[in-house]
């Protein structure tokens, strides 16, 4: 890294002191409702209650961690959702028409399939120089349209997904659903992997500062054709993962999981500007939001009130990230002797 | 500026002289024959609207509609949006208007907001035929799959059977403002009042997305942990209940599903004792039921007076019968048949 | 947006961009959508034996009306580089405040002026978040979409109300008198007219452009950014109310979820129309035209009775293009520059 990223690279990770509080502040939510709703009803803490808890939000955690890498370079992907709907589908096409296919095939096709859309999106962005808002929001129309044409009206049902492979969708080890550890490992990987290889931290001052960023010679091109890449590829997983969940899908798989994936990125703390955020916090997010929406059933509220507190919690999270923001801005600025821009 | 300006002159007239083309009409003229021996007019064209274009299925009533029309000499025209909402479906009634259709047959969206556009179509000559989900607008036939009051008992009883009459239930449903399921669960809850012993505790709504389903299932149970039966009226609710129950074998012995599935969706779960029964009837004869009724209004050989007859082709006569309570005139295509280890594996829908 | 971009190019005079005075590159964007509205109607009317018949026109407004006129606030909000995700939601929340003060036997006009006001507390709220606090506009204005969508929810749930007075809902059937343009097409065309002539004649337009070029100049300058951001985002939601009592009326019914999904396709109708998503670049005249297109398109392919699918598909081509070609012609320069100078000397 040249003299000028290094320094404010390693600034901005100074303070994830206070970044860190930032993911603990959620998992602090996260306990507070759940213990709240146990206190109402002790069936929340069940231990199928709990697994619930952490395969329904398994699908939106992996998505996030996609979109986390995306929306740290100061783009967005609004095309996960019909990557998840074309990606279910082609994988038990395929097994209906090959009825002997190893489950591991299946992931790997899936995550093939979300690849290819993925770079797609990533070389229209970087080498058109157009905006991946509506690079992406083409690529949701475009990607369920060509969905829907190969579906046809049809879907795949339980009998034509193979046990092995659908046996990824509910059983546990050592009481922990397997969807939750495989999103879990995913996590904890790219997690490491952002903390760590150079490339990935790329990511970050490409976000946080694209002229500075560009200035040190960081292939910005690349990385992001990167980031859009495993977004597309985690997501194509992601349509695998829900064929085995859900053991069935058809032509409106995955329709508008875009607005929660990015709702769960912003409530864990990733800037919607770019160049700050952790995938951990994107995971524990969409946790907090499934984990809401189950309490709010457990508790006997009305469904009709699920959409109304799933808004009041975005603001909420919203303002209080951009509170933590500022304070890091500040204590930046006065650590180090302020180096500022003139 | 003066550029833009131009520009926009240009736009201007663009636009004046288009609505100057537009206000010459294109007559088309009407191609369809004379009636045949059984009544019904040779080369008829009849607008099938289902909810949305994808859901599988209204593709197999369709189906079932294009096979009615194809034994008559007619044409279906299938055509609907992508969003499951009466704005996606009006652009379809106005191009059945345009096209001169003799009729249509649309799954509503929305109980009154299609009355409007479906209004405007009546007056042009074309005849409204609905079916699955019925509207609240005048001047029309529903079809129905089956009559919505044994719907909503029926699905009571069955369950009923298998919980021994007593204990806590619950209702998976879909959207919350889907009109075949208020109505269905409507009658449901006036059946229960046969059940003493029975307690409906909690309605929920899965939207028909398998994620929000399964969510509202779990917080259902942990909800109501003494649950013994679930009721999903919904392919997707009991379909997504069904996979949760048969991963989880200790829930499900507490808690009996039943609901309206698809045999070829359901057949697992019934080979594995998850469901023990429900019931259904075959959306192809529905559409099928729906084409000949649209093509019989559209001939006259059957009108919407209560008592009036036609024949549905291999399905043999039907009666409309008159308007009862918020519904309108309506034929009943046949009592839901019940699903079980016995029969499931017969049916291919 | 104005801080959502990818890296921009190398600082190398050659690659340079070139840096357009914003109207000339309106223009430009306008003269071809109006080739492609030309190729739009010679398309559907070739391709359709029912596009040149006196309803059509009509039926595209119907359809239309709404979603154009939520089109207009949003063109001057993401004009100063913002963003408003929530306009479909403020639409069903309006309509549905109006449907259920009616049932409670308010008197028509009243309910209407309170769904108004509404949709101004909502805009508000948008933009006090937004300027005040300083809250990314894309992520807030998302919260605001499922805060209000829920609110008409509470308020409605799975109910629908009906009976409105035949003199108001005769607008989701009948055009205006003598005239095949419906009415939320002619309050539409009357709206446009105004923002038009305020964004391009007024020192208020000049400062929206201002701001979306250069917000800290603009600042500098004197223009007050907050205040206008603000006020803008109060427009938005009462002409997305506006949008939501006519949606109401059209259809003689309320329900929470009315204009569910809605915002991607006005995103899209207002990108397509030109406006630049970085801010500093659009105009009224480019978005009406994207409307025009857009309902055309949409009216001929179901009249060919093409897939809703893959009109879907037809729109983000649309969208795809419309963005790629202006800048592929410096896309490849840039790509030949490039492999121009790796060619050893």
């Amino acid at each position: 890294m040249t003299v000028i990223t290094a320094p404010l690279v390693r600034r901005m990770f100074r303070a994830e002191g206070l970044l860190r509080a930032r993911e603990l502040g959620i998992v602090v939510a996260i306990v507070v409702v759940f213990v709240a709703t146990t206190i109402n009803n002790h069936a929340f803490a069940d231990a199928h209650s709990v697994q619930q808890l952490l395969t329904g939000a398994s699908l939106i955690a992996l998505l996030a961690v996609g979109e986390t890498l995306v929306i740290v370079t100061r783009n967005v992907d609004l095309s996960v959702g019909s990557v998840v709907g074309l990606s279910a589908y082609v994988v038990g096409d395929v097994f209906v028409k090959h009825p002997h296919t190893p489950a591991f095939v299946g992931f790997v096709i899936g995550t093939l399939i979300g690849a290819v859309v993925g770079v797609i999106n990533g070389l229209i962005t970087t080498i058109a120089r157009v905006p991946s808002l509506v690079v992406t929001l083409a690529s949701l129309y475009i990607v369920r349209g060509i969905d829907a044409r190969i579906v046809n009206g049809k879907r795949i049902d339980p009998v034509n997904v193979p046990r092995p492979f659908t046996e990824v969708g509910y059983k546990t080890v050592l009481g922990i659903p397997w969807l939750a550890v495989i999103v879990a490992l995913v996590v904890l990987i790219v997690g490491y992997a952002m903390r760590t290889f150079r490339s990935a931290r790329d990511l970050y001052a490409i976000g946080s500062n694209p002229e500075a960023a560009a200035l040190a010679g960081v292939p910005a091109g690349r990385r992001i054709v990167s980031a859009f890449t495993i977004s597309g590829a985690l997501a194509g997983f992601g349509g695998a993962l829900f064929l085995a969940e859900f053991a069935t899908v058809d032509a409106t798989g995955g329709t508008g999981y875009e607005l929660s994936v990015i709702a769960a990125v912003v409530v864990g703390g990733v800037a919607i500007f770019g160049g700050s955020g952790t995938v951990f916090g994107a995971a524990l997010g969409a946790l907090l939001l499934n984990t809401i929406n189950q309490a709010l059933v457990a508790s006997r509220i009305s469904s009709f009130w699920n959409q109304a507190v799933a808004g009041a919690l975005l603001l909420a999270a919203i303002a209080f990230d951009r509170w933590v923001g500022l304070r890091v801005a500040r204590r930046m600025q006065t650590a180090e002797g302020a180096h500022r821009d003139v | 500026m003066v550029q833009l300006r131009r520009v926009a002159v240009l736009a201007t007239a663009l636009t004046v002289g288009l609505t100057a083309a537009c206000s010459s009409t294109t007559k088309k003229t009407s191609d369809t024959g004379s009636p045949t021996a059984t009544g019904v007019k040779k080369g008829l064209t009849v607008y099938f609207i289902p909810k949305d274009t994808q859901n599988p299925y209204e593709v197999i009533a369709d189906n079932g509609g294009k096979t009615a029309l194809e034994e008559l000499g007619g044409k279906v025209v299938v055509s609907s949006g992508t969003a499951d909402t009466a704005a996606a479906q009006i652009p379809s009634i106005q191009a059945a208007i345009q096209a001169h259709a003799d009729a249509i047959v649309i799954a509503g969206n929305d109980p009154s907001s299609l009355c409007p556009s479906l209004g405007q179509a009546y007056n042009a000559g074309i005849k409204i035929v609905s079916f699955d989900s019925d509207v609240q607008c005048p001047n029309h036939l529903f079809i129905n799959q089956a009559d919505t009051k044994q719907i909503g008992t029926s699905e009571v009883d069955l369950l009923a059977k298998q919980i021994g009459s007593a204990g806590d239930i619950a209702i998976l449903s879909a959207a919350a403002t889907a009109t075949n399921q208020n109505s269905w669960i409507g009658y449901m809850k006036e059946q229960l009042k046969n059940y003493p012993n029975m307690h409906l505790v909690k309605t929920v709504y899965g939207n028909d997305d398998p994620a929000t389903s399964l969510t509202v299932l779990q917080g259902l149970l942990s909800a109501y942990p003494n649950l013994k039966g679930i009721i999903s009226p919904t392919t997707v609710g009991i379909s997504t209940a069904a996979q949760y129950l048969s991963t989880h074998k200790d829930i499900a012995k507490k808690v009996t599903l039943t609901g309206l599935g698809l045999p070829s969706q359901m057949k697992p779960y019934i080979h594995d004792g998850t469901v023990k029964a429900f019931e259904l009837w075959n959306p192809s004869n529905l559409g099928y039921l729906a084409g000949y009724a649209a093509a019989a209004l559209a001939s006259g050989s059957a009108s919407l007076s209560a008592g009036t007859k036609f024949k549905a082709g291999k399905l043999g006569e039907y009666t409309v019968l008159p308007a009862a309570g918020s519904t309108g005139p309506s034929v009943v295509l046949g009592p839901p048949t019940v699903f079980d280890s016995s029969n499931v594996d017969q049916f291919n829908f | 947006m104005s801080d959502t971009q990818t890296a921009p190019p190398a600082v190398s005079a050659v690659d340079a961009p070139h840096r357009e005075l914003p109207w000339r590159s309106a223009l430009r964007w306008e003269s071809g959508l109006v080739i492609v509205l030309i190729a739009t109607l010679i398309f559907a009317g070739t391709q359709s034996s029912d596009f040149f018949t006196q309803s059509t026109m009509f039926y595209i407004g119907l359809n239309m009306g709404e979603i154009a006129i939520m089109a207009l606030p949003l063109t001057l909000i993401v004009m100063t580089g913002e963003i408003d995700l929530s306009v479909a939601s403020m639409l069903g929340l309006a309509g549905t405040i109006m449907g259920y003060l009616f049932e409670h036997h308010w008197n028509i006009y009243l309910a209407m002026a309170a769904a108004l006001v509404v949709g101004a507390v909502g805009g508000a709220l948008n933009g006090a978040l937004i300027t005040r606090l300083g809250l990314p506009s894309i992520a807030v204005t998302i919260g605001t979409l499922t805060l209000f969508r829920g609110l008409a929810e509470v308020i409605l749930g799975n109910s629908t109300v009906g009976g409105y007075p035949l003199s108001l809902t005769k607008i989701g059937v009948v055009p205006i008198q003598g005239t095949q343009i419906s009415y939320s097409v002619a309050i539409f065309l009357g709206l446009a007219v105004i923002c038009a002539i305020v964004l391009h004649a007024t020192p208020l337009g000049r400062s929206i452009f201002a701001i979306g070029l250069q917000s800290e100049a603009a600042h500098f300058a004197g223009i007050r950014v907050g205040r206008i951001k603000f006020w803008l985002y109060v427009l938005s939601g009462v002409l997305c109310a506006l949008a939501g009592i006519l949606f109401t009326l059209k259809n003689a019914s309320a329900r929470f979820d009315a204009g569910t999904g809605l915002e991607l396709n006005v995103v899209a109708i207002v990108l397509l129309g030109g406006v630049s998503i970085f801010g500093g670049r659009g105009s009224i005249v480019g978005v009406v035209l994207s409307v025009v297109i857009v309902g055309c398109l949409q009216q001929a392919l179901t009249q060919m009775h093409v897939d809703a699918q893959v009109q879907n598909i037809v729109l983000g081509g649309l969208l795809l293009v419309s963005v790629i070609v202006p800048n592929g012609g410096e896309a490849i320069r840039r790509i030949r520059a490039r492999t121009r100078r790796r060619v050893p000397a």
